[in-house]
Protein backbone atom coordinates (compact mmCIF):
# COMPACT_ATOMS: atom_id res chain seq x y z
CA UNK A 1 0.00 0.00 0.00
CA UNK A 2 1.06 3.69 -1.05
CA UNK A 3 2.16 5.51 2.39
CA UNK A 4 -0.57 8.32 2.89
CA UNK A 5 0.98 11.75 4.51
CA UNK A 6 -0.99 13.99 5.86
CA UNK A 7 0.06 17.77 4.94
CA UNK A 8 -1.57 20.98 6.95
CA UNK A 9 -1.44 23.46 4.17
CA UNK A 10 -2.01 24.35 0.67
CA UNK A 11 1.00 27.30 0.12
CA UNK A 12 3.46 27.09 -1.67
CA UNK A 13 5.49 24.81 0.88
CA UNK A 14 2.56 22.55 0.92
CA UNK A 15 2.13 22.08 -2.92
CA UNK A 16 6.16 21.56 -3.43
CA UNK A 17 6.29 18.95 -0.66
CA UNK A 18 3.11 17.08 -2.23
CA UNK A 19 4.97 17.22 -5.83
CA UNK A 20 7.90 15.86 -4.64
CA UNK A 21 5.86 12.82 -2.55
CA UNK A 22 4.35 12.09 -5.50
CA UNK A 23 7.59 11.40 -7.43
CA UNK A 24 8.53 9.12 -4.63
CA UNK A 25 5.26 7.17 -5.05
CA UNK A 26 3.46 8.19 -2.16
CA UNK A 27 0.13 9.11 -1.32
CA UNK A 28 -0.06 13.11 -0.10
CA UNK A 29 -3.13 14.38 0.92
CA UNK A 30 -3.43 18.20 1.00
CA UNK A 31 -5.72 19.89 3.72
CA UNK A 32 -6.15 23.42 3.15
CA UNK A 33 -8.87 25.95 5.01
CA UNK A 34 -9.28 28.90 2.56
CA UNK A 35 -10.81 28.20 -0.85
CA UNK A 36 -7.54 28.30 -2.94
CA UNK A 37 -3.92 26.62 -3.16
CA UNK A 38 -0.49 28.94 -2.85
CA UNK A 39 -1.01 30.45 0.02
CA UNK A 40 0.52 34.13 0.51
CA UNK A 41 2.60 33.62 -2.67
CA UNK A 42 -1.07 33.56 -4.29
CA UNK A 43 -1.52 37.09 -3.08
CA UNK A 44 1.85 38.37 -4.06
CA UNK A 45 2.16 40.10 -7.30
CA UNK A 46 6.12 39.67 -8.42
CA UNK A 47 8.48 37.99 -6.63
CA UNK A 48 12.18 39.47 -5.53
CA UNK A 49 14.52 38.74 -6.44
CA UNK A 50 14.24 38.63 -10.32
CA UNK A 51 10.73 39.47 -10.66
CA UNK A 52 8.77 36.47 -11.21
CA UNK A 53 5.77 36.38 -11.50
CA UNK A 54 3.91 34.91 -8.20
CA UNK A 55 1.60 33.51 -10.31
CA UNK A 56 3.44 31.09 -12.82
CA UNK A 57 4.85 29.87 -9.33
CA UNK A 58 1.68 28.90 -8.11
CA UNK A 59 0.19 27.56 -11.32
CA UNK A 60 3.48 25.26 -11.76
CA UNK A 61 3.45 24.23 -8.32
CA UNK A 62 -0.69 23.27 -8.84
CA UNK A 63 -0.39 21.38 -12.33
CA UNK A 64 2.46 19.15 -10.57
CA UNK A 65 0.10 18.32 -7.53
CA UNK A 66 -2.54 17.26 -9.77
CA UNK A 67 -2.15 13.54 -8.67
CA UNK A 68 -2.60 14.84 -4.95
CA UNK A 69 -5.72 14.52 -2.86
CA UNK A 70 -6.75 18.43 -2.24
CA UNK A 71 -9.22 19.31 0.41
CA UNK A 72 -10.00 23.09 -0.13
CA UNK A 73 -12.10 24.91 2.94
CA UNK A 74 -11.22 22.12 5.45
CA UNK A 75 -9.83 22.05 8.55
CA UNK A 76 -8.74 19.48 10.81
CA UNK A 77 -11.07 19.05 13.48
CA UNK A 78 -9.00 16.57 15.76
CA UNK A 79 -6.73 14.36 16.24
CA UNK A 80 -5.52 11.39 17.78
CA UNK A 81 -2.69 9.80 18.37
CA UNK A 82 -2.70 6.00 18.08
CA UNK A 83 0.05 3.62 18.97
CA UNK A 84 2.31 4.31 16.02
CA UNK A 85 -0.01 5.85 13.55
CA UNK A 86 -2.63 9.06 13.72
CA UNK A 87 -6.00 9.59 12.99
CA UNK A 88 -7.43 13.06 11.97
CA UNK A 89 -10.49 14.01 11.80
CA UNK A 90 -11.59 16.72 9.00
CA UNK A 91 -13.82 19.44 8.94
CA UNK A 92 -15.98 17.65 5.75
CA UNK A 93 -16.46 15.02 8.18
CA UNK A 94 -13.48 12.33 6.39
CA UNK A 95 -10.78 11.02 8.77
CA UNK A 96 -7.34 9.85 8.08
CA UNK A 97 -5.33 7.48 9.53
CA UNK A 98 -1.62 8.10 8.63
CA UNK A 99 1.96 7.99 10.36
CA UNK A 100 3.11 10.99 8.64
CA UNK A 101 2.25 14.86 9.08
CA UNK A 102 3.79 17.26 7.58
CA UNK A 103 2.35 21.07 8.73
CA UNK A 104 3.14 23.50 6.04
CA UNK A 105 0.58 26.17 7.85
CA UNK A 106 2.86 29.38 7.10
CA UNK A 107 2.44 32.64 8.48
CA UNK A 108 0.42 35.52 9.62
CA UNK A 109 1.03 38.85 7.69
CA UNK A 110 0.54 41.23 11.10
CA UNK A 111 -2.12 43.52 12.01
CA UNK A 112 -1.17 46.43 11.26
CA UNK A 113 -3.84 48.03 12.83
CA UNK A 114 -2.48 46.67 16.66
CA UNK A 115 0.47 49.50 16.19
CA UNK A 116 -2.38 52.44 16.63
CA UNK A 117 0.43 55.31 15.62
CA UNK A 118 0.69 54.76 12.45
CA UNK A 119 -3.37 54.93 11.33
CA UNK A 120 -3.74 52.11 9.53
CA UNK A 121 -7.36 52.03 9.53
CA UNK A 122 -7.76 55.35 10.33
CA UNK A 123 -6.20 57.55 7.80
CA UNK A 124 -7.19 56.57 4.47
CA UNK A 125 -3.33 56.79 2.68
CA UNK A 126 -2.04 54.08 5.14
CA UNK A 127 -1.59 50.82 3.37
CA UNK A 128 0.04 47.89 4.34
CA UNK A 129 2.90 45.27 2.24
CA UNK A 130 -0.08 42.76 1.22
CA UNK A 131 -2.70 45.90 0.29
CA UNK A 132 0.45 47.23 -2.42
CA UNK A 133 0.94 43.54 -3.47
CA UNK A 134 -3.20 43.39 -3.93
CA UNK A 135 -2.98 46.49 -5.85
CA UNK A 136 -0.12 45.34 -8.10
CA UNK A 137 -2.27 42.54 -9.52
CA UNK A 138 -5.70 44.03 -9.35
CA UNK A 139 -5.18 47.81 -10.04
CA UNK A 140 -8.23 48.47 -7.65
CA UNK A 141 -7.60 50.62 -4.54
CA UNK A 142 -9.19 53.58 -4.17
CA UNK A 143 -6.24 55.13 -2.23
CA UNK A 144 -3.90 55.01 -4.85
CA UNK A 145 -5.67 54.73 -7.85
CA UNK A 146 -6.68 57.95 -10.06
CA UNK A 147 -5.14 59.79 -6.78
CA UNK A 148 -1.75 62.37 -7.22
CA UNK A 149 0.62 60.65 -5.73
CA UNK A 150 3.73 62.73 -5.75
CA UNK A 151 5.30 61.55 -2.12
CA UNK A 152 5.50 57.96 -0.76
CA UNK A 153 7.24 56.53 2.50
CA UNK A 154 7.68 53.15 3.45
CA UNK A 155 7.89 51.97 7.26
CA UNK A 156 10.14 49.54 7.99
CA UNK A 157 9.65 46.72 10.94
CA UNK A 158 5.80 47.65 11.16
CA UNK A 159 5.14 44.51 13.78
CA UNK A 160 8.84 43.18 13.99
CA UNK A 161 11.56 44.00 16.16
CA UNK A 162 9.27 45.09 18.78
CA UNK A 163 8.91 43.65 21.78
CA UNK A 164 5.61 45.99 22.55
CA UNK A 165 4.14 44.35 19.42
CA UNK A 166 5.45 41.25 21.02
CA UNK A 167 7.79 40.27 17.90
CA UNK A 168 11.21 40.71 18.72
CA UNK A 169 12.12 38.69 15.76
CA UNK A 170 13.47 40.30 12.46
CA UNK A 171 10.46 39.30 10.13
CA UNK A 172 13.81 38.97 7.12
CA UNK A 173 11.59 39.75 3.72
CA UNK A 174 10.28 42.92 4.37
CA UNK A 175 13.22 45.49 4.01
CA UNK A 176 13.84 43.28 0.49
CA UNK A 177 10.11 43.80 -0.16
CA UNK A 178 10.06 47.36 0.52
CA UNK A 179 12.70 48.01 -1.62
CA UNK A 180 11.17 45.57 -4.11
CA UNK A 181 7.71 47.56 -3.84
CA UNK A 182 9.22 51.56 -3.75
CA UNK A 183 11.03 50.10 -7.16
CA UNK A 184 7.26 48.78 -8.33
CA UNK A 185 5.98 52.24 -7.66
CA UNK A 186 8.90 54.33 -8.94
CA UNK A 187 7.84 52.73 -12.30
CA UNK A 188 4.16 53.65 -12.26
CA UNK A 189 4.58 56.96 -10.79
CA UNK A 190 7.96 57.79 -11.88
CA UNK A 191 7.82 61.78 -10.93
CA UNK A 192 6.78 60.09 -7.40
CA UNK A 193 9.53 61.24 -4.57
CA UNK A 194 9.98 58.01 -2.31
CA UNK A 195 11.27 57.30 1.07
CA UNK A 196 12.14 54.61 3.33
CA UNK A 197 12.35 54.54 6.69
CA UNK A 198 14.57 52.27 8.07
CA UNK A 199 16.01 50.70 11.72
CA UNK A 200 18.60 48.64 9.86
CA UNK A 201 18.47 47.14 5.93
CA UNK A 202 18.74 43.80 6.11
CA UNK A 203 19.82 42.55 2.65
CA UNK A 204 21.07 38.99 3.37
CA UNK A 205 19.71 37.25 0.02
CA UNK A 206 20.81 36.69 -3.35
CA UNK A 207 21.09 40.08 -5.31
CA UNK A 208 18.96 42.00 -2.77
CA UNK A 209 22.44 44.46 -1.78
CA UNK A 210 22.28 45.06 -6.15
CA UNK A 211 18.41 45.98 -5.53
CA UNK A 212 19.67 48.25 -2.98
CA UNK A 213 22.04 50.30 -5.12
CA UNK A 214 20.29 50.06 -7.90
CA UNK A 215 17.00 51.66 -5.79
CA UNK A 216 19.45 54.42 -4.45
CA UNK A 217 21.07 54.94 -8.40
CA UNK A 218 18.76 54.31 -10.80
CA UNK A 219 15.43 54.91 -9.33
CA UNK A 220 16.33 57.78 -6.40
CA UNK A 221 14.95 56.40 -3.99
CA UNK A 222 15.56 57.70 -0.67
CA UNK A 223 16.67 56.30 2.32
CA UNK A 224 16.26 57.28 6.33
CA UNK A 225 17.70 55.83 9.23
CA UNK A 226 14.92 56.50 11.56
CA UNK A 227 11.63 54.42 12.81
CA UNK A 228 8.82 56.12 12.68
CA UNK A 229 7.42 57.67 15.64
CA UNK A 230 4.36 58.72 14.56
CA UNK A 231 1.47 59.40 11.74
CA UNK A 232 -0.87 61.98 11.63
CA UNK A 233 -3.50 63.08 9.04
CA UNK A 234 -4.09 67.16 7.73
CA UNK A 235 -6.88 69.06 6.38
CA UNK A 236 -5.99 67.86 2.85
CA UNK A 237 -5.64 64.10 3.70
CA UNK A 238 -2.09 63.97 3.20
CA UNK A 239 -0.30 61.99 6.00
CA UNK A 240 2.40 63.69 8.04
CA UNK A 241 5.25 61.38 8.83
CA UNK A 242 7.61 62.05 12.30
CA UNK A 243 11.11 60.04 12.88
CA UNK A 244 14.46 61.37 13.90
CA UNK A 245 17.03 61.08 10.88
CA UNK A 246 19.15 59.16 13.41
CA UNK A 247 22.26 59.60 10.66
CA UNK A 248 21.58 63.86 10.71
CA UNK A 249 20.69 63.14 14.52
CA UNK A 250 18.14 65.65 14.15
CA UNK A 251 14.28 65.14 14.39
CA UNK A 252 12.72 65.17 10.62
CA UNK A 253 9.25 65.51 9.23
CA UNK A 254 7.84 65.03 5.64
CA UNK A 255 4.00 65.22 4.30
CA UNK A 256 3.03 61.92 2.23
CA UNK A 257 0.09 60.93 -0.30
CA UNK A 258 1.00 57.59 0.55
CA UNK A 259 2.13 55.70 3.43
CA UNK A 260 3.24 51.62 2.86
CA UNK A 261 3.36 49.92 6.38
CA UNK A 262 5.66 46.84 5.93
CA UNK A 263 3.78 44.43 7.85
CA UNK A 264 5.89 41.80 9.33
CA UNK A 265 5.56 37.78 9.54
CA UNK A 266 4.07 36.27 12.53
CA UNK A 267 2.89 32.69 13.96
CA UNK A 268 -0.32 32.17 12.38
CA UNK A 269 -2.80 31.31 14.52
CA UNK A 270 -4.35 28.50 12.82
CA UNK A 271 -0.75 26.89 12.85
CA UNK A 272 -0.87 27.19 16.71
CA UNK A 273 -4.06 26.21 17.13
CA UNK A 274 -3.49 22.62 14.87
CA UNK A 275 -0.15 22.06 16.49
CA UNK A 276 -1.72 22.42 19.76
CA UNK A 277 -3.93 19.24 18.84
CA UNK A 278 -0.71 17.21 19.31
CA UNK A 279 1.23 19.49 22.33
CA UNK A 280 3.85 20.47 19.51
CA UNK A 281 5.55 23.23 21.23
CA UNK A 282 6.15 27.00 20.31
CA UNK A 283 9.74 28.67 20.16
CA UNK A 284 10.37 31.74 21.65
CA UNK A 285 9.49 33.71 18.55
CA UNK A 286 6.32 32.36 18.95
CA UNK A 287 6.30 29.97 15.80
CA UNK A 288 6.30 26.17 15.65
CA UNK A 289 9.73 24.80 17.34
CA UNK A 290 12.20 22.74 15.24
CA UNK A 291 14.02 19.62 17.37
CA UNK A 292 16.72 21.13 16.73
CA UNK A 293 17.30 24.74 14.71
CA UNK A 294 20.40 23.80 13.37
CA UNK A 295 20.61 20.17 12.31
CA UNK A 296 16.89 19.37 11.60
CA UNK A 297 14.90 21.81 11.38
CA UNK A 298 12.07 19.75 9.57
CA UNK A 299 11.68 17.72 12.38
CA UNK A 300 8.97 18.24 14.88
CA UNK A 301 10.07 16.77 18.84
CA UNK A 302 7.55 14.03 18.10
CA UNK A 303 7.40 10.87 15.94
CA UNK A 304 6.40 11.54 12.54
CA UNK A 305 5.27 15.01 12.57
CA UNK A 306 7.54 17.47 10.40
CA UNK A 307 7.61 20.99 9.47
CA UNK A 308 8.35 23.12 6.34
CA UNK A 309 8.29 26.41 5.30
CA UNK A 310 7.47 29.84 7.38
CA UNK A 311 4.99 27.87 10.17
CA UNK A 312 8.88 27.52 11.49
CA UNK A 313 9.56 31.26 11.02
CA UNK A 314 10.00 34.29 8.34
CA UNK A 315 11.60 32.70 5.02
CA UNK A 316 11.84 33.47 1.58
CA UNK A 317 10.10 31.74 -1.10
CA UNK A 318 13.51 29.27 -2.32
CA UNK A 319 14.33 29.01 1.22
CA UNK A 320 10.33 27.84 1.64
CA UNK A 321 10.65 25.40 -1.66
CA UNK A 322 14.07 23.90 -0.54
CA UNK A 323 12.73 23.14 3.38
CA UNK A 324 9.93 21.40 2.06
CA UNK A 325 12.07 19.09 -0.59
CA UNK A 326 14.33 18.29 2.42
CA UNK A 327 11.50 17.43 4.53
CA UNK A 328 10.23 15.11 2.06
CA UNK A 329 13.64 13.31 2.11
CA UNK A 330 13.37 13.00 5.77
CA UNK A 331 9.88 11.72 5.79
CA UNK A 332 11.07 9.24 3.22
CA UNK A 333 14.30 8.21 4.56
CA UNK A 334 11.78 7.34 8.06
CA UNK A 335 9.58 5.36 5.58
CA UNK A 336 12.15 3.34 4.00
CA UNK A 337 13.78 2.71 7.52
CA UNK A 338 10.67 0.95 8.43
CA UNK B 1 18.08 93.20 30.07
CA UNK B 2 15.78 90.52 31.64
CA UNK B 3 18.14 87.66 33.56
CA UNK B 4 17.14 84.54 31.93
CA UNK B 5 16.40 83.05 35.77
CA UNK B 6 15.35 79.92 34.67
CA UNK B 7 19.06 78.73 33.01
CA UNK B 8 18.05 77.85 29.55
CA UNK B 9 17.05 80.20 26.04
CA UNK B 10 14.67 79.04 23.10
CA UNK B 11 17.17 78.00 20.24
CA UNK B 12 15.85 77.91 16.85
CA UNK B 13 14.32 74.25 16.15
CA UNK B 14 17.01 71.95 14.25
CA UNK B 15 14.15 69.86 13.14
CA UNK B 16 14.28 68.54 9.46
CA UNK B 17 11.21 69.28 7.71
CA UNK B 18 11.75 67.82 4.30
CA UNK B 19 8.12 69.77 2.85
CA UNK B 20 10.69 72.66 2.79
CA UNK B 21 13.83 71.42 1.32
CA UNK B 22 15.02 72.48 -2.47
CA UNK B 23 16.65 69.38 -4.15
CA UNK B 24 17.32 71.12 -7.36
CA UNK B 25 21.07 71.59 -7.14
CA UNK B 26 21.21 67.96 -5.62
CA UNK B 27 19.54 66.89 -8.82
CA UNK B 28 21.77 68.65 -10.81
CA UNK B 29 24.44 67.05 -8.82
CA UNK B 30 23.40 63.58 -9.35
CA UNK B 31 22.89 64.23 -13.29
CA UNK B 32 27.09 64.84 -12.92
CA UNK B 33 28.05 62.24 -9.90
CA UNK B 34 25.23 59.62 -9.91
CA UNK B 35 26.88 57.69 -7.32
CA UNK B 36 26.12 60.66 -4.86
CA UNK B 37 23.20 58.75 -3.98
CA UNK B 38 24.82 55.54 -3.08
CA UNK B 39 26.10 56.02 -0.01
CA UNK B 40 25.24 53.76 2.36
CA UNK B 41 26.71 55.69 5.63
CA UNK B 42 29.42 52.92 6.78
CA UNK B 43 31.72 56.28 7.67
CA UNK B 44 34.65 55.06 6.26
CA UNK B 45 35.57 58.39 4.52
CA UNK B 46 35.28 60.08 7.42
CA UNK B 47 37.35 57.36 9.65
CA UNK B 48 40.40 57.80 7.57
CA UNK B 49 40.22 61.93 6.61
CA UNK B 50 43.05 63.70 7.69
CA UNK B 51 40.96 66.69 8.22
CA UNK B 52 38.36 65.14 10.15
CA UNK B 53 39.86 64.88 13.44
CA UNK B 54 40.43 68.59 13.73
CA UNK B 55 37.22 70.28 11.73
CA UNK B 56 34.45 67.28 11.43
CA UNK B 57 34.92 67.15 7.95
CA UNK B 58 32.81 63.92 6.85
CA UNK B 59 31.67 62.85 3.44
CA UNK B 60 29.32 60.74 4.40
CA UNK B 61 27.24 64.10 6.63
CA UNK B 62 28.23 66.40 3.54
CA UNK B 63 26.34 64.14 1.46
CA UNK B 64 23.53 64.07 3.63
CA UNK B 65 23.17 67.96 4.52
CA UNK B 66 22.94 68.30 1.03
CA UNK B 67 19.78 66.02 0.75
CA UNK B 68 18.26 67.77 4.08
CA UNK B 69 18.54 71.56 2.69
CA UNK B 70 21.70 72.14 5.48
CA UNK B 71 24.23 73.40 2.84
CA UNK B 72 25.47 76.01 4.54
CA UNK B 73 26.37 73.00 7.29
CA UNK B 74 27.80 71.16 4.40
CA UNK B 75 30.36 73.81 2.92
CA UNK B 76 31.86 74.68 6.72
CA UNK B 77 32.26 70.84 6.75
CA UNK B 78 34.32 71.17 3.26
CA UNK B 79 36.12 73.93 3.40
CA UNK B 80 38.50 71.96 5.34
CA UNK B 81 39.11 69.31 2.60
CA UNK B 82 42.37 68.97 1.25
CA UNK B 83 41.26 67.19 -1.92
CA UNK B 84 44.16 64.52 -0.78
CA UNK B 85 42.02 61.26 -1.38
CA UNK B 86 42.33 58.96 0.82
CA UNK B 87 38.40 59.14 1.59
CA UNK B 88 38.13 57.50 -2.32
CA UNK B 89 40.56 55.10 -1.52
CA UNK B 90 38.39 53.34 1.55
CA UNK B 91 34.90 54.42 0.07
CA UNK B 92 33.41 50.32 -0.04
CA UNK B 93 30.72 51.57 -3.02
CA UNK B 94 33.19 52.97 -5.27
CA UNK B 95 32.18 56.04 -4.90
CA UNK B 96 35.00 59.10 -6.05
CA UNK B 97 34.60 61.00 -3.30
CA UNK B 98 37.39 63.12 -3.92
CA UNK B 99 35.58 64.33 -7.26
CA UNK B 100 32.43 64.56 -5.74
CA UNK B 101 33.58 67.66 -3.51
CA UNK B 102 34.99 69.66 -6.61
CA UNK B 103 31.67 68.83 -8.49
CA UNK B 104 29.58 69.61 -5.33
CA UNK B 105 31.95 72.90 -5.20
CA UNK B 106 31.47 74.10 -9.29
CA UNK B 107 27.36 73.45 -8.77
CA UNK B 108 26.85 74.79 -5.34
CA UNK B 109 29.03 77.37 -5.80
CA UNK B 110 27.33 78.72 -8.95
CA UNK B 111 24.34 79.75 -6.61
CA UNK B 112 25.31 82.59 -3.50
CA UNK B 113 24.86 79.84 -0.78
CA UNK B 114 27.80 80.62 0.82
C1 LIG C 1 4.66 41.21 1.77
C2 LIG C 1 5.47 39.98 1.47
C3 LIG C 1 6.05 39.82 0.21
C4 LIG C 1 6.84 38.71 -0.06
N1 LIG C 1 7.46 38.65 -1.28
C5 LIG C 1 8.34 37.64 -1.50
C6 LIG C 1 9.12 37.62 -2.71
O1 LIG C 1 8.97 38.51 -3.56
N2 LIG C 1 10.03 36.61 -2.88
C7 LIG C 1 10.21 35.64 -1.93
O2 LIG C 1 11.10 34.78 -2.10
N3 LIG C 1 9.46 35.62 -0.79
C8 LIG C 1 8.54 36.59 -0.56
N4 LIG C 1 7.80 36.58 0.61
C9 LIG C 1 7.86 35.40 1.51
C10 LIG C 1 6.79 34.34 1.07
O3 LIG C 1 5.52 34.91 1.16
C11 LIG C 1 6.89 33.10 1.96
O4 LIG C 1 8.17 32.53 1.80
C12 LIG C 1 5.87 32.02 1.62
O5 LIG C 1 4.58 32.54 1.61
C13 LIG C 1 5.93 30.86 2.62
O6 LIG C 1 5.09 29.84 2.17
P1 LIG C 1 4.38 28.81 3.15
O7 LIG C 1 3.74 27.80 2.28
O8 LIG C 1 5.35 28.34 4.17
O9 LIG C 1 3.29 29.65 3.96
P2 LIG C 1 1.96 30.43 3.50
O10 LIG C 1 2.16 31.14 2.24
O11 LIG C 1 1.55 31.23 4.69
O12 LIG C 1 0.88 29.27 3.27
C14 LIG C 1 0.32 28.56 4.33
C15 LIG C 1 -0.98 27.93 3.90
O13 LIG C 1 -1.46 27.08 4.94
C16 LIG C 1 -2.84 27.30 5.17
N5 LIG C 1 -3.11 26.95 6.57
C17 LIG C 1 -2.56 27.57 7.67
N6 LIG C 1 -2.99 26.96 8.80
C18 LIG C 1 -3.81 25.93 8.40
C19 LIG C 1 -4.52 24.95 9.12
N7 LIG C 1 -4.46 24.88 10.45
N8 LIG C 1 -5.25 24.06 8.40
C20 LIG C 1 -5.29 24.11 7.05
N9 LIG C 1 -4.63 25.02 6.32
C21 LIG C 1 -3.88 25.93 7.00
C22 LIG C 1 -3.03 28.75 4.83
O14 LIG C 1 -4.38 29.01 4.48
C23 LIG C 1 -2.09 28.92 3.63
O15 LIG C 1 -2.73 28.59 2.42
C24 LIG C 1 7.02 37.69 0.92
C25 LIG C 1 6.41 37.84 2.18
C26 LIG C 1 5.69 38.98 2.48
C27 LIG C 1 5.11 39.12 3.85
S1 LIG D 1 13.67 42.56 7.25
FE1 LIG D 1 14.06 44.75 7.55
S2 LIG D 1 11.98 45.64 7.72
FE2 LIG D 1 11.78 43.44 8.08
S3 LIG D 1 11.87 43.23 10.30
FE3 LIG D 1 13.96 42.87 9.48
S4 LIG D 1 14.96 44.85 9.58
FE4 LIG D 1 12.75 45.22 9.81
S1 LIG E 1 39.86 64.22 0.15
FE1 LIG E 1 39.10 65.66 1.69
S2 LIG E 1 37.41 64.54 2.64
FE2 LIG E 1 38.65 63.01 1.55
S3 LIG E 1 40.07 62.26 3.07
FE3 LIG E 1 41.09 63.91 2.01
S4 LIG E 1 40.64 65.71 3.25
FE4 LIG E 1 39.22 64.14 3.89
S1 LIG F 1 32.95 55.64 2.67
FE1 LIG F 1 31.56 55.82 0.93
S2 LIG F 1 29.72 54.65 1.53
FE2 LIG F 1 30.96 54.97 3.39
S3 LIG F 1 30.05 56.82 4.31
FE3 LIG F 1 31.77 57.48 3.04
S4 LIG F 1 30.86 57.95 1.04
FE4 LIG F 1 29.37 56.76 2.17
Amino acid sequence: MKEIVVIIGGGIAGLEAASKLLDLGYSPIIVEKSGRLGGHVARWNRLFPDMTPAADIVSELTERTKGANIFLNTEISFINRLRDSYNIKLSNGISINTSYILFTTGFSLFEAEKKEEYGYGVYDQVITNGDLEQWFNTGEDHRISGKEIGHIGFVHCVGSRDEKARNSQCSKVCCITAIKQAIELKEKFPDAEIWCFYMDLRLFGKKFEDFYTKAQRDYGIHFIRGRVSEVSENIEGKVIVKAEDTLAGKPIKITLDLLVLMSGMVCSQDSTKTAGMLSLPVDSDGFLKSSDNVMHITSSPKNGIFYAGACTGPKTVPETLAEARSAVLEIHSHISRK
Amino acid sequence: MMENIFGFSISPSSAINMDKVDRALFEELCRVEPDAVRCMACGSCSATCPAAAFSGMSIRKVLLCLQRGKEKEAFRMMSNCMLCGKCTMVCPRGINTRRLVLSISRIYGKEDTK
